[in-house]
């Protein structure tokens, strides 16, 4: 199994049977490929659509149906759409129980940069600011360090931020980091992985939990 | 009452040159695809745009912008053009981005009369800056204005001469609100019907917001991450 996988398959375990959620582009959308039997959830897609199928088929590629990641998607039974303002409208008013998204960097804030790096041409933001600000629950999925071997999750990030003080979760190959008042918790730690090693390629200081569990995936 | 007229080409027939416009829209979702292509023809310029992305190379709004029409742009997400990064990096053009929930409802609100509304998105980041922030309750918001354009364009599924518009599936996405926050809302169909047949129940778009409406001649409706990759492909070869 490798990171990302790893990653999608225990956050998967997170998602509650009665769940709306929103994911973000790349590996949070793989999340919804590991839902638990028996766990019934609502995808919301930002463009304006509950009740996301997965991928078609290319004979039933529907111009008019696709995701945020202008990807080609389905319908599911009892799915809906409405325009961009009711969207966020549901977004920033507290009704997605949960949004996964990835990100940059992380700091011992809860603060998350994802959007912009400065001197490079920006994209832009999309939804992820509103996102952050109006999700009952922000999990961070990415892995734990740059590809360059530097870490992600830090003391203060120092990137543009996407949103203050947002993060609750952050969950990467090496284990499971709750944002908490008195800093980042190492929760879950990954099968055959040292917390010393982990906290090695982390700046932020982890506190190990007392109750510190092998991270389970699905 | 017919606010039907005989062509995209006539329904952008009188847009100024340094006109405020917005599109509908999402990616190449939902698109008016004819009325930009009306709009190219005529090669106005110093044009401010309103959209929540930009179109890709060669499709949709990124032919506005390759034929050097647009002088300044307010949406969410552009990466999908080249030609763009060198136009803002060369001062061509002046690139405001905005989080998308606050795109959708600044535009939403200018439509609705509200000048302005508190919103939580983008606190303690750079789109806050130099805005005005308020504590209401446990928490802090940002202060941010209603948007209005001279023209809107808005690419519906189908429409009666009234004006009357519904979509379909995820093409809905902007077209909607901003169908609300011009001064002329000129709005392209795939069909058009006779009055009655649109059950009211269903109207998304009443037709007291659109001015004039046109049956598009010609839908491509590229897929987006389709399109890109295959230029990509194309390109590469």
């Amino acid at each position: 199994m490798n990171a990302k996988e790893l990653i999608a398959r225990r956050i998967a375990r997170e998602v509650k049977d009665g769940f709306y959620v929103n994911l973000g582009i790349g590996l949070p959308t793989m999340i919804a490929s590991y839902l638990p039997a028996g766990v019934d959830v609502v995808f919301q897609s930002e463009n304006g659509m509950l009740g996301v199928g997965p991928p078609p088929d290319e004979a039933h590629t529907d111009p008019d149906l696709v995701n945020a990641g202008k990807q080609p998607v389905t319908e599911l039974p009892g799915c809906s759409y409405f325009g961009s303002d009711e969207s966020f409208a549901m977004i920033r008013g507290g009704h997605m129980d949960m949004s996964v998204l990835g990100a940059m960097q992380v700091d011992e804030l809860g603060n998350l940069a994802n959007w912009m790096i400065p001197g490079k041409m920006v994209k832009g933001m999309g939804g992820a600011m509103d996102l952050v600000a109006g999700a009952r629950r922000v999990i961070v999925a990415m892995e734990h360090q740059t590809k360059e071997g530097e870490s992600k999750i830090l003391k203060q990030c120092t990137l543009p931020l996407t949103g203050m003080r947002v993060v609750h979760d952050i969950v990467t190959e090496l284990g499971w980091i709750s944002v908490t008042k008195d800093g980042l918790v190492l929760a879950e730690i990954a099968e055959g992985v040292d917390p010393a090693d982990v906290q090695k390629k982390t700046e932020a200081r982890l506190i190990i939990s007392p109750q510190l569990r092998t991270m389970a995936v699905v | 009452m017919n606010k039907v007229v005989a062509s995209a080409d006539v329904a952008v027939a009188d847009i100024a040159a340094g006109s405020t416009i917005m599109l509908g829209g999402f990616g190449l979702c939902g698109i008016p695809e004819n009325l930009i292509a009306a709009l190219v023809k005529r090669r106005i310029t110093g044009l401010h745009t309103i959209s929540n992305n930009m179109g890709v190379d060669g499709f949709g709004m990124g032919l506005m912008l390759e034929a050097g029409m647009i002088a300044s742009h307010i949406g969410s997400y552009v990466g999908e053009n080249r030609k763009l990064e060198k136009m803002v990096i060369s001062g061509e053009l002046n690139l405001t981005l905005v989080p998308q929930g606050t795109l959708a409802e600044r535009i939403r609100a200018g439509g609705a009369g509200i000048p302005a509304f508190y919103t939580p998105t983008g606190l303690g980041t750079m789109v806050a800056e130099g805005k005005e922030t308020r504590k209401i309750g446990e928490r802090t918001y940002v202060l941010e204005t209603a948007l209005h354009a001279d023209v809107a364009l808005v690419k519906a599924w189908k429409g009666d001469r009234l004006g009357n518009l519904v979509y379909r599936r995820t093409a809905r996405n902007f077209n909607p609100a901003m169908a609300t926050a011009a001064k002329m809302t000129i709005a392209e169909v795939e069909e058009l019907v006779e009055p009655g047949e649109l059950d009211p129940d269903q109207i998304v778009t009443p037709g007291i917001y659109v001015k004039r409406l046109v049956v598009g001649e010609r839908y491509v409706k590229p897929v987006e991450s389709k399109f890109i990759k295959a230029q990509q492909a194309g390109g590469a070869a």
